[in-house]
């Protein structure tokens, strides 16, 4: 399958991994820094945005009527959550259907339907950003800006707001204060990172622009005209990053040259979706005061990460071969890839945007080798190869209390995490989030439509990969990631759409709600329990021993929930290219 | 705190954020960004020596003619349509998307070598005979579609197999033919992040702009 | 206890008591089979849901072997469909049995014990003093709280009393295996208590009883051995709802299976789906569960120690400080002399010589450890007139100890007093005879108190002869104990009535982490709220009354048998052969109960690997992932057989770990992790692998 490769080739593939590399010694880099300045903004410590932000800030908590000193126990702040997040998706509902009345609408277009409206009301509050939809055939620039621009900040603080009440909680502290931690995400981090991010992608050559789309006749052929889609891309590409939100301006996401022109583009979105679950981590080591654990965690996922880019790019560089024996060479599989990001920063883009949940794609993943479709299905099921915003970490710290729960035993004691014990409570609301969610909203829904294929699916890939499909799209709206395996009947006017739009929407929320509220339970639970003092016969949780039992646990627990599926899809796709189609 | 207080609290904070990141925060950057980065904020559009509009830097075209570099194959055709019959209404708004053809797919293999079939709606024309007949050597870029389907690139390896059939068409000689692709080349960020592409839609207008 | 099973190491076994009661075993087994189709009744089976789901799967794939196309026309010839279905039903059904056994005779291994308890309950005819002061017969089961009853020589105790009259022994080997009888005497707190059931081997005794008919020790005991009031303890309840959980994902998996397949055109059977989910969910530990905690609780009980929660047996585990009572648990109790250091110009063998005079008649083991150190120093009684020490008592008169003049000796013939006692005393008695006290003398004692002894003054008449040196005596590998128990994460604080000097000695020869002196049993209540205040979870040994509140605030309060009621009610757990220093062992109990649930569970879910490795590629051969089946496995009908039977044999493979628990090592937290994730962690992922192959190779399908 491999040909002989020449010197030459093997330049263009150092050249690829040390992309690779240099990207991710970027990532390492910023941690530190980046989670060192999210922990003094939620322990209330002096930073150097206090003097912008803390005026703007007490106005809106004035306007607001919110007391920042009020403390919320854990179902209040999940009431605040819930509350705010109904009264958000009823604004955007109401944008999204009353668009064809509303003005920046250049294009002239109508409401969408009723259900599409609904499946991206839900997928953008739940910061999933799903699209069933076009975004330059569907939505107006009022509907982008106002409506899904507004989701893009508010479902990534509200993400931030849970993990930050949870490792306070983990921590013995008191919850916090919903409405303010979510004012300060947005002040303090999305904000600000989002202006000079702006800036830097129209340098790079993002549009950013009122005027609706120039038609013009093509250099070729005079008869044919190119349309070109412009809108307010910039500010809302930024965010749309590093909110983790993914929901791209255009239909094609970041692989328009639009929303990602050029390398540097590239760079900037990959740390953009990256760093805030990265270095959420380490804000839980520096508000847990125990950095070591939080490197040891970091270093666990980090492991998983690059072992998976590595298996990505591997399959990516080698290529689809059925088409290499056309070509006469082994190429690089560019189906659905742009030039310009190659096989390598494809497959990187590609792991990071389902690792954290983020969904935004720069290459079309349906079209990924099944090396890669493996890889992104594992992230979309694992959830914790940096995961979402902020309920990434959230689920990381909570995979520990349940590999201490099923192996701490081992030391003897009745299990305990940061001194905390874990008991019925905290073993029911993590197996249940971590084990029991995704199976009821990924597995059940998928069995469904495969059961339909042909009254439901509208798939577009035969056998295997129909059945990756299928199941990606459920475990995308379970993860509250939202990229697709694409290829299906999901956008009206499909016969399948609203199906499509009706269950994924169930499994938006599901995913994204029912982890939450019992993230905060399960939080203000340990923040009340009385610590128990540490001993030598305490199971140590910062050790490599331990993070390494986890990742154990992690694995077996994951691979155990979705081996079938791996199995039926991309790895017998696999076996199926391999012996020639 | 009885629930009304809370639903209360929730509505105004909804409308005070709103303000500031669907309001504030896009107006003042759009007002910046067309002050001071008109040329991208624009779409960097790209203008023949008539000065008139015939595309983006950004976006490519589709180029099927022996004299011109051939672009790569798009789902959408660059979201170009005869304006007389634009029944989708590509032009309206403009369009991207890919084929999301999975790697097992037969319909890849068709597109690629092309199918016969009795029906001639069912037939396919096929990328390889195309790139065949034009006496292209393959590459990978040009028998994979884009992604965005508007990708304006090709690699330098896809643009040196067509030197030879554009000097001739062309009659030029092949030399001013690779200065053209040098001077169009897009290359790395800091010669480390991406992949360069010869940007197919400036270096036809550099070769039509030669006359 | 059975040399498998795996105990701390022991180093003063000689002094340890490790009788249990004599339990008939023979027909454990027997019964345990019979028990384990009786737990087949779905009332009992729901309650454990695990087991459970096993349970109607065996139904299910019973159903399709009766009828192969019950649940949908089946492509396969219906006759090779049934065998396979038959055979997967038949392993199923094994399997709950299996599980039930477990749990069976772990329980049978308990009612053995309770047997054995209530053979000495049966109903006595009880002399009950009535209200007009008459004696009337009745049946013990007619006894009331507050009532009075005779017994005597030969007779059973009819219930739990207290004694209100009369001094007699008391034969309690009944519980406790100690055949040396007791002496029962009113209102000594400790001695006072009976228990119903033992028998008076002496004179008569007047009991007033203390519990009503089925409330008593023996009765409580034999509900608690028996398992009959036996609740989840909650790490139990935690693990039980993790299985449940893990049940239902797996639940949803094999469920969700039947339409993949389908879809991709690789259709499985019922009754395979069944078998996988069997294979998948976690019945090794869901089967066994059960069976290792009753079978903690009957560990403790085998070391004599009734345990009256599992709960308790669990907290024992978690225990972050030990208080221990410096006498009888840390020290023998008994302090011996050690050294004679003379004053006034005396010699040590003059000391020796009038101390061994003055403890002629010195019952006492300090009075006995007297003249044992004098006669080893070669001293003799020449100085009043020679002879043995038999000769000498003849011709001398003891003086007892009294409280009033805290000191003892010998007047010797010829008006030679010698006295030894408190230094006060001595020093008065010195006095009072026109002796002086030298300066050297108040040195001598102090230096003693420093080191930790108790200091006694001896002399003869008006000449002060020196200080006997009585040490306290730690017992012997305490120490190492402490160590173990500090690398464990346990502390351990010693309580004395003892001045701070002698108590900081003492702790630092025994090596406890803390100590306080002078302490009152109103301390010890102090000292459990403190640590507790701080998390920390306390054992304590108790026995009189005024321990009761603090047994009580105890995580872990185990009460001698020896003591009171009061102590027995307030504490959780009571240890029959009264040996405090068991607290030790308890902790190590409480922490192999928790490694082998822990231990057990790792093992089942790691060996789900396997499983899948072994199912998944053979049935889904057709869609082209037959070399997943990195085992090489015969057939799809092989791979599932083999898979399933193993899953079947590891629960009664298991059993005896179940039962014995899990080798322990006083090991640091992480050492343990290690060794234990290494030896069931990977262990559970590989073992699995190597049998299923076997399996494979044996089964001729």
């Amino acid at each position: 399958m491999l040909a002989h490769r020449t010197d030459e080739e093997y330049r263009i593939m150092l050249q690829g991994w040390l992309q690779i590399g240099l990207t991710l010694a970027l990532i390492v880099a910023i941690t530190p820094i980046f989670g060192g300045y999210i922990a003094r903004v939620y322990l209330g410590q002096k930073t150097l945005l206090d003097r912008v932000f803390q005026p703007i800030e007490r106005l809106m908590f004035r306007l607001s009527g919110v007391k920042p000193e009020t403390q919320m126990n854990g179902w209040q702040y999940a009431r605040a959550i819930l509350y705010s997040n109904l009264a958000m998706a009823i604004l955007l509902f109401a944008i999204l259907m009353l668009q064809g009345v509303l003005p920046l609408n250049p294009t002239g277009l109508g409401a969408p339907t009723w259900d599409t409206a609904l499946h991206t009301t839900i997928s953008f509050i739940t910061n999933t950003n799903q699209q069933h939809y076009s975004g330059e055939t569907t939505l107006s620039y009022f509907s982008q800006i106002l409506g899904l621009g507004f989701m893009f900040f508010t479902s990534a603080a509200t993400g931030i707001a849970v993990a930050i009440a949870f490792i306070r909680g983990l921590t013995g502290r008191p919850l916090g204060n919903f409405y303010v931690d979510l004012t300060q995400a947005i002040t303090r981090i999305l904000l600000p990172i989002s202006i000079v991010g702006t800036l830097l992608l129209v340098a790079a050559g993002v549009p950013e622009t009122l005027s609706g789309p120039i038609v013009v006749p093509t250099l070729e052929d005079p008869n044919l005209r190119q349309a070109i889609a412009l809108g307010p891309v910039a500010h809302f590409e930024i965010i749309k990053q590093l909110g983790e939100n993914g929901g791209g301006f255009f239909a094609i996401n970041s692989a328009h040259p639009f929303e990602n022109p050029n390398g540097f583009s590239n760079l900037i979105q990959t740390l953009a979706m990256i760093s805030i679950p990265t270095s959420m981590i380490y804000t839980y080591g520096v508000i847990a005061n125990n950095r070591k654990q939080a490197w040891l965690v970091f270093g666990m996922v980090f492991i998983i990460y690059v072992g998976f880019i590595i298996v990505t790019a591997i399959g990516e560089y080698q290529g689809n071969p059925l088409v290499n024996s056309i070509l006469g060479s082994a190429q690089p599989n560019l189906e659905g890839k742009e030039v310009r990001f190659g096989w390598a920063q494809s497959a990187l883009f590609a792991v990071t945007t389902t690792g954290t949940m983020t969904g935004a794609v720069n290459s079309m993943h349906d079209s990924f080798m099944p090396t890669g479709g493996f890889v992104l299905l594992s992230n979309l099921f694992l959830q914790i190869i940096w995961g979402g915003q902020g309920t990434g970490t959230a689920y990381l710290f909570s995979y520990l209390i349940l590999a201490v729960f099923v192996t701490g035993l081992m030391v003897g004691r009745t299990p305990e995490f940061l001194g905390r014990k874990i008991e019925k409570s905290e073993v029911v609301l993590t197996s249940f989030l971590l084990l029991l969610v995704h199976p009821l909203f990924v597995l059940i829904p998928g069995a469904i439509a495969l059961a339909f294929p042909d009254q439901l699916a509208g798939i577009s890939n035969p056998g295997f990969h129909g059945l990756a499909q299928v199941m990606y799209e459920y475990a995308s709206a379970t993860a509250n990631n939202g990229s697709g395996f694409e290829g299906l009947a999901d956008s009206q006017p499909a016969p399948t759409a609203l199906w499509w739009n009706l269950s994924t929407s169930l499994s938006l929320l599901g995913g994204r709600y029912i982890p939450i509220v019992a993230l905060l339970i399960l939080a203000d639970g340990m923040s009340r329990k009385q610590p128990v003092p540490f001993t030598t016969g305490t199971l140590r949780t910062d050790t490599i021993l331990f993070t390494s039992v986890t990742a154990g646990v992690i694995l077996i627990m994951g691979a155990l929930t979705f081996f079938p599926i791996l199995a039926l899809g991309p790895i017998a796709e696999g076996f199926l290219l391999a012996k020639g189609g | 705190m009885n629930p009304i207080r809370e639903i209360t609290k929730a509505i105004r904070a909804t409308l005070v954020l709103w303000l500031l990141v669907a309001v504030i925060y896009p107006f003042a950057m759009l007002a910046i960004s067309q002050a001071a980065f008109s040329y991208q904020a624009n779409g960097s559009p790209l203008k023949n020596p008539q000065g008139q509009t015939i595309g983006s830097a950004l976006i490519g075209q589709p180029f099927t003619s022996d004299r011109y570099f051939n672009s790569r194959p798009s789902s959408t055709s660059y979201s170009t349509a005869d304006p007389n019959q634009d029944t989708a209404g590509i032009l309206k708004t403009g369009v991207s998307g890919a084929t999301n053809l999975a790697p097992s797919n037969p319909a890849l293999l068709d597109r690629i070598n092309g199918k016969t079939d009795p029906d001639p709606k069912k037939a396919i024309a096929g990328d390889l005979p195309r790139l065949q007949k034009a006496g292209i050597k393959p590459t990978a870029d040009l028998l994979y579609t884009s992604g965005s389907s508007l990708d304006p690139h090709i690699t330098p390896e896809a643009a040196r197999a067509q030197v030879q059939r554009i000097s001739a068409a062309r009659n030029l000689p092949t030399n001013r033919v690779e200065l053209l692709i040098v001077q169009n080349t897009d290359d790395r960020f800091l010669g480390i992040f991406g992949e360069p592409g010869i940007n197919v839609l400036k270096l036809n207008l550099a070769l039509d702009n030669l006359r | 206890m059975k040399s498998t099973t795996s105990q701390p190491p022991q180093p003063d076994d000689t002094t340890r008591k490790r009788r249990s009661p004599k339990a008939d075993t023979s027909g454990l087994y027997k019964s345990a089979v019979r028990d384990a189709f009786v737990k087949l009744d779905p009332r009992v089976a729901v309650g454990n849901p695990v087991m459970f789901l096993v349970w109607v799967g065996t139904i299910v794939t019973l159903l399709v072997t009766i009828d192969p196309n019950i649940f949908g026309t089946v492509d396969a010839d219906p006759n090779r469909q049934r065998l396979l279905n038959g055979l997967i039903t038949i392993i199923l059904f094994f399997t709950v049995i299996f599980a039930n056994f477990a749990e069976a005779v772990a329980e049978g291994r308990g009612k053995a014990q309770a047997d054995t308890l209530r053979s000495s309950r049966s109903d006595t005819i009880a002399r009950k003093v009535l209200p007009d002061g008459s004696i009337g017969q009745v049946s013990s089961t007619e006894l009331r709280k507050g009532d009075r009853v005779k017994v005597a020589l030969g007779e059973t105790i009819p219930a739990d009393g207290e004694v209100v009259a009369g001094v007699a022994s008391v034969d309690e080997s009944a519980i406790t295996g100690e055949s040396a009888p007791v002496l029962k005497q009113p209102g000594t707190d400790i001695a006072s208590s009976v228990t119903g059931g033992t028998r008076v081997v002496s004179d008569e005794l007047t009991i007033q009883i203390t519990a009503d008919p089925g409330q008593g020790f023996i009765d409580r005991m034999i509900a608690l051995v028996e398992g009959a009031k036996r609740s989840k303890t909650p790490n139990e309840i935690a693990l039980t709802v993790f299985l449940a959980v893990l049940t239902q994902v797996f639940l949803i998996v094999v469920a969700t299976l039947s339409p993949l397949a389908n879809y991709v055109r690789t259709p499985i059977s019922i009754a395979i789906l069944v078998a996988l989910l069997v294979a998948l969910i976690p019945t090794t530990i869901g089967g066994l569960l059960s069976a290792i905690g009753i079978a903690g609780m009957n560990r403790v009980s085998q070391f004599n120690v009734i345990a009256t929660s599992g709960r308790a047996v669990e907290a024992c585990g978690d225990v972050n400080t030990l208080i221990l009572d410096k006498t009888g648990t840390i020290t023998l109790g008994n302090r011996l002399a050690d050294e004679f250091i003379p004053v006034n110009g005396h010699s040590v063998q003059e000391v020796a010589a009038v101390a061994l005079a003055g403890s002629l008649f010195d019952e006492t083991p300090e009075g006995k450890s007297i003249v044992q150190l004098a006669e080893k120093l070669g001293a003799n009684l020449d100085f009043v007139g020679g002879g043995t020490l038999d000769e000498m008592r003849a011709r001398s008169e003891g003086v007892d100890f009294s409280a009033r003049t805290r000191m003892s000796g010998t007047d010797l013939p010829n008006d030679i007093e010698i006295r030894k006692g408190a230094i006060d005393a001595i020093r008065g008695f010195v006095r009072s005879r026109g002796g002086n006290i030298p300066d050297e003398f108040d040195a001598a004692y102090e230096r003693v108190s420093r080191l930790g002894g108790t200091p006694l003054g001896i002399c003869q008449n008006g000449d002060l002869y020196g200080v006997i040196y009585l040490k306290d005596v730690v017992k012997a590998g305490l120490r190492e104990r402490f160590d173990q128990l500090r690398r464990m994460g346990v502390r351990t604080i010693m309580l004395t009535g003892d001045n701070r000097i002698t108590a900081s000695v003492i702790a630092q020869e025994a090596g406890v982490d803390d100590f306080i002196a002078e302490a009152t049993p109103e301390d010890k209540i102090d000292v459990i709220k403190r640590e507790q205040s701080e998390g920390k979870l306390v054992a304590m040994t108790g026995d009189g009354t005024n321990d009761a509140p603090a047994l009580a605030q105890a995580n872990v309060g185990v009460a001698m048998n020896s003591g009171t009621q009061a102590a027995k009610e307030a504490a959780n757990m009571v240890d029959l052969d009264s040996d405090p220093t068991k607290l030790i062992d308890l902790v190590a109990i409480g922490k192999q109960l928790l490694i082998t649930r822990g231990a057990l569970t790792t093992f089942s879910i790691a060996n789900d690997i396997a499983k899948y490795f072994a199912i998944i590629p053979t049935i889904f051969a057709a869609a082209g992932i037959g070399a997943l089946n990195i085992m090489g496995l015969k057939n799809p009908q092989s791979a599932i057989l083999a898979a399933l039977i193993y899953n079947a044999l590891i629960i009664p493979a298991l059993i005896p770990l179940a039962l014995n628990g899990v080798k322990f090592r006083p090991l640091t937290a992480d050492q343990l992790l290690q060794r234990n994730i290494l030896l069931y962690g990977l262990g559970g992922v590989i073992a699995p692998f190597i049998a299923i192959k076997i399996i494979d190779v044996l089964i001729p399908i």
